[in-house]
């Protein structure tokens, strides 16, 4: 780091005017970093304080109860969650590469209805959740006529993270050197051979690791699926894609709008399962990063 | 080695053009177009499922009691179709949510992009994706049942329950890894030379960063901070579960309030029958929040555009 030793004996140079307002400046700068972590740290903290008591077999055996806290559990939504996510996966993974492959490799930039593409999925990266939640009432869930099932509740979640995975999987693909395909055409593959036999082997290690964190983030959203249905009272396990379903997050959201003390540290209690399921993500697509990712 | 096997077995690789076409090829780039319209498809869906009960919604309410009636009921009686009150409350919590994030992340991005050693900075920023990761209903939990009761024990002035301050200060924090984050690619994008002749002229490292790499990155931090903003007044659980579910036209802080994205989530969580008013109401307000964001998103990407200094 050349570029760092360089500006130190500057300062030691130049510094001995103003020592102090610089020491200032910079105590403000960590203590501003360190104000954020605490926060994250009060919260991780808090969160498992109240659920550690609670956090038992109970939890992920029994189903949802209304009047009794002491017997609920989370089963229903634990299912419905895994249910919910399993298929935005096989819905949102295929079209998100497939969409990212198009745009890298065969779009030509120069067209307009390619440049349309581009700034339409830099858009919907910024459009509020709840939108979605309007899309899917809207239209999936009544035009399609699909009602509030757990193909409803993925088909909205998929689009919701769709962005996520195209534009993950994109950087991916372009990071894959020109050479690699270049070799690959000029032994005469054709360009769908050079792609599916070198460019995407090569890029699926940052495509895993964009798909994992974009489902992570479908796991924890809560607020488009209030629309569609899952706040709804469910004792049962969803057994088929158009069975009614509810989620973790919305059981947890359910929970803390109960009065009851007891329903506070159930609340709490599953949002550490749900934490712990998402930190077991996070970390498989950490692993898979500095695992497998190739430096050219 | 599969390449090598498929140029053998395909005979002679002696044509350089194309004999034949070839429509298994044609056929792959088709469906991967298809599969990138996907996402024009949403847009245009999103646009149309706001378009008809919106448009349902003021051929009976009128646009001018929308945007100037201060009184939110649809539920009342008679019921009252002013949205300020919404808007209002979206402007407070997101006011308070950009008083925390900007100054606490942009010091953040500075320290990490300037000051900060490679290893500490190999930990931080994974740190803070942590904090950015964290789904919006557990930041909710933690406004509604450790913040609020916090703050009603420290502060001198009256705090109800749900009140805004406590839901736009964690709104606050949850935008935090945006801001920072991107303003620390971009100001880690400035190019070295431009510090190193700052030193050479004597400045100090707080002068080099706030004169000279700042500067340099602003149109990437407006950015980040805008699309910080949008997200932030698009957020709902968090707003929904510790803001409240009341209506509220006031600059109380203290004071429940129900911001746009919260509205939409109280009243489409209910069960409300297709084609009323009270339906399309909700699109009403969906439509304005949508349109709103759009335009930050625009406003954004002009500033970018705008400002952006070009180093080879």
């Amino acid at each position: 780091m050349a570029v760092l030793s360089t500006p130190r004996s500057a300062v030691q140079l130049a510094g001995k005017g103003q020592p102090l307002r610089e020491h200032v400046f910079r105590i403000a700068l960590i203590s501003s970093l360190a104000i954020a972590f605490v926060f994250l740290a009060a919260l991780l903290t808090y969160v498992l304080v109240e659920g550690w008591p609670r956090l038992d077999s109970r939890l992920w055996e029994n189903m949802p109860s209304i009047r009794n806290p002491e017997i609920a559990g989370a089963q229903s939504a634990i299912t419905g969650t895994l249910w919910v996510i399993s298929l935005t996966a096989v819905l949102t993974l295929p079209t998100g590469v497939a969409a990212a492959i198009y745009l890298e490799e065969y779009a030509d930039k120069t067209r307009w209805w390619n440049r349309v593409i581009e700034v339409n999925i830099q858009n919907l990266a910024s459009v509020p959740s709840i939108v979605y939640g309007i899309l899917g009432l809207g239209i999936i869930a009544r035009s399609f006529g699909l009602g509030f099932s757990v193909i409803t509740a993925a088909i909205t979640l998929g689009l919701l993270v769709l962005p996520v995975v195209i534009i993950a999987s994109r950087e991916s693909i372009r990071a894959v050197p020109p050479s690699i395909r270049e070799g690959s055409l000029a032994l005469g593959a054709t360009q769908w051979q050079t792609i599916s036999r070198q460019v995407l082997p090569a890029a699926i290690p940052g495509i895993a690791t964009g798909s994992i964190l974009a489902l992570s983030r479908a796991i924890g959203e809560a607020a488009p699926l209030l629309m569609l249905g899952a706040v709804s009272f469910i004792r049962f396990n969803p057994d088929g894609v158009m069975a009614s379903y509810t989620v973790l997050p919305i059981q947890i959201f359910n929970w803390i709008s109960q009065s009851r003390e007891g329903f506070h540290y159930l609340a709490a209690a599953a949002i550490v399962v749900l934490l712990a399921i998402l930190l077991l993500m996070n970390s498989a697509a950490i692993w898979l990063r500095n695992r497998y990712q190739k430096r050219w | 080695m599969a390449m090598r096997d498929s140029a053998t077995a395909s005979g002679t690789p002696s044509s350089l053009a194309r004999s034949r076409p070839r429509h298994g090829e044609a056929i792959i780039k088709a469906v991967l177009l298809l599969a990138a319209l996907v996402s024009v498809a949403t847009t245009i869906g999103i646009v149309v499922s706001l378009v008809e009960p919106t448009i349902g919604f003021f051929a009976q309410i009128s646009v001018v009691e929308f945007f100037t009636s201060t009184e939110w009921g649809p539920l009342f009686e008679p019921p009252s179709y002013g949205v300020l009150p919404l808007v209002s409350a979206t402007l407070i919590t997101t006011g308070i949510a950009v008083l925390v994030a900007v100054p606490l992340g942009l010091a953040a991005a500075v320290y990490l992009s300037e000051y900060a050693d490679p290893r500490v900075r190999k930990f931080c920023k994974p740190a803070l994706e942590v904090l950015a990761g964290i789904p919006t209903v557990v930041f909710g939990f933690f406004a509604l049942s450790f913040v609020t009761p916090l703050l009603r024990g420290i502060l001198p002035f009256e705090i109800e329950i749900f009140n805004a301050l406590s839901a736009g200060l964690v709104v606050g924090f949850m935008i935090i890894p945006i801001v920072a984050s991107l303003s620390e690619d971009a100001m880690s994008a400035v190019p070295a030379g431009l510090r190193e002749g700052s030193y050479a002229l004597g400045a100090s490292k707080m002068v080099t960063s706030l004169r000279v790499v700042l500067p340099a990155a602003f149109s990437g931090i407006v950015a980040a901070v805008i699309l910080a903003i949008s997200r932030g007044a698009g957020e709902t659980m968090i707003v929904y579960m510790a803001g409240g579910g009341q209506p509220n036209f006031t600059l109380d802080i203290g004071k429940a309030m129900q911001t746009m994205a919260a509205f939409i989530a109280q009243a489409g969580s209910g069960d409300v029958p297709v084609g009323t008013v009270d339906y399309n109401t909700i699109f009403a307000v969906g439509s304005l929040l949508f349109v709103m964001t759009l335009v930050m998103n625009f406003v954004s990407a002009r500033l970018v555009r705008k400002f952006r200094e070009v180093y080879e």
